[in-house]
C-alpha cells in the first residue's frame, strides 16, 4: 500500500478531518461541538485549496462561518446545555 | 454584545466585507468564486450587523418586506435574463448567441450575462441567509 502522488499535507489534513468529525459525534457538549464543526469547515476549505479549486474553498469558508453562527444562534435560544 | 470597540471596528471592516461579496459575486466568470459564495459573504456582512448591533437595528435596516421582495426576484431576475435570449430568435439563456457583444477575455465584460444573472443569484442567496437568520433569532423557546 503506497501512496505514490499524494501530497503529505493533504494526508495531515484528512487525518485532522477525520479526528474533527469524530469528535463532533462524540462531545457532549452542543457549543463544543459547534466549535469543532468550525475547525472542521476551516480543514476542509484548506484541502478545497490544496486540491487546487479556490471558488469551492470560499464557499465552503464562508458556508461554514454561516452555519457556525446559526447554530450557535439555535443554541443560545433555546438554552439546553448538556453538562 | 453592547461592547465599543467592537461596534466601531465593525463600522470600519462591514461595508468592505459588503463590497467584497459583491465583487466575488460579478467576477464569477473570470476569477475564484460565484453567485452563491459571494451572496452568502453578502449574508454574512448584515448577520454581522446584526449580532453586534442588536437584532432591532438589523431588523431596521433590512425590513421583511425588502427581504421578502429581494428573495422572489431575485429568481424572477434570472428568468428575465434568460428570456434575453428568447427575444433574440436564440435559445434560453443563449449568451454569445443572442448577440451580446463579449470584449476583451479575462475582463469583466467578457462574460456577457452572466455577471447580472450571478447578481440576482447572489441577491436571492443572501436574503435567504439573512432570512434564515431573522426566523432563528425571534423564535422564542
Amino acid at each position: 500500500m503506497h501512496f505514490v502522488a499524494v501530497d503529505y499535507w493533504i494526508m495531515i489534513l484528512l487525518f485532522i478531518l477525520v479526528v474533527a468529525s469524530l469528535a463532533m459525534y462524540f462531545i457532549k457538549d452542543l457549543v463544543h461541538a459547534v466549535i469543532v464543526y468550525g475547525a472542521y469547515s476551516l480543514t476542509m476549505a484548506l484541502i478545497w485549496l490544496q486540491m487546487n479549486t479556490p471558488d469551492l474553498a470560499i464557499t465552503e469558508a464562508a458556508a461554514g462561518i454561516c452555519m457556525t453562527v446559526l447554530m450557535m444562534v439555535v443554541i443560545f435560544r433555546t438554552s439546553r446545555r448538556e453538562e | 454584545m453592547r461592547d465599543f470597540i467592537l461596534k466601531r471596528v465593525a463600522a470600519i471592516i462591514l461595508p468592505f466585507i459588503c463590497t467584497y461579496g459583491f465583487y466575488v459575486i460579478l467576477h464569477g466568470h473570470v476569477s475564484p468564486g460565484g453567485s452563491f459564495a459571494g451572496g452568502i459573504i453578502v449574508g454574512l456582512s448584515f448577520i454581522a450587523f446584526s449580532t453586534i448591533y442588536g437584532i432591532e437595528k438589523g431588523r431596521a435596516r433590512l425590513p421583511e418586506t425588502v427581504l421578502t421582495w429581494t428573495e422572489s426576484f431575485g429568481t424572477l431576475w434570472y428568468g428575465i435574463m434568460g428570456m434575453v435570449g428568447i427575444t433574440k430568435g436564440a435559445p434560453f439563456l443563449a449568451n454569445k448567441l443572442a448577440g451580446i457583444d463579449l470584449g476583451v477575455p479575462g475582463t469583466l465584460s467578457s462574460g456577457g450575462l452572466i455577471s447580472l444573472i450571478g447578481l440576482g443569484v447572489g441577491i436571492r442567496v443572501a436574503s435567504t441567509i439573512v432570512t434564515l437568520f431573522f426566523t432563528m433569532m425571534e423564535e422564542k423557546s
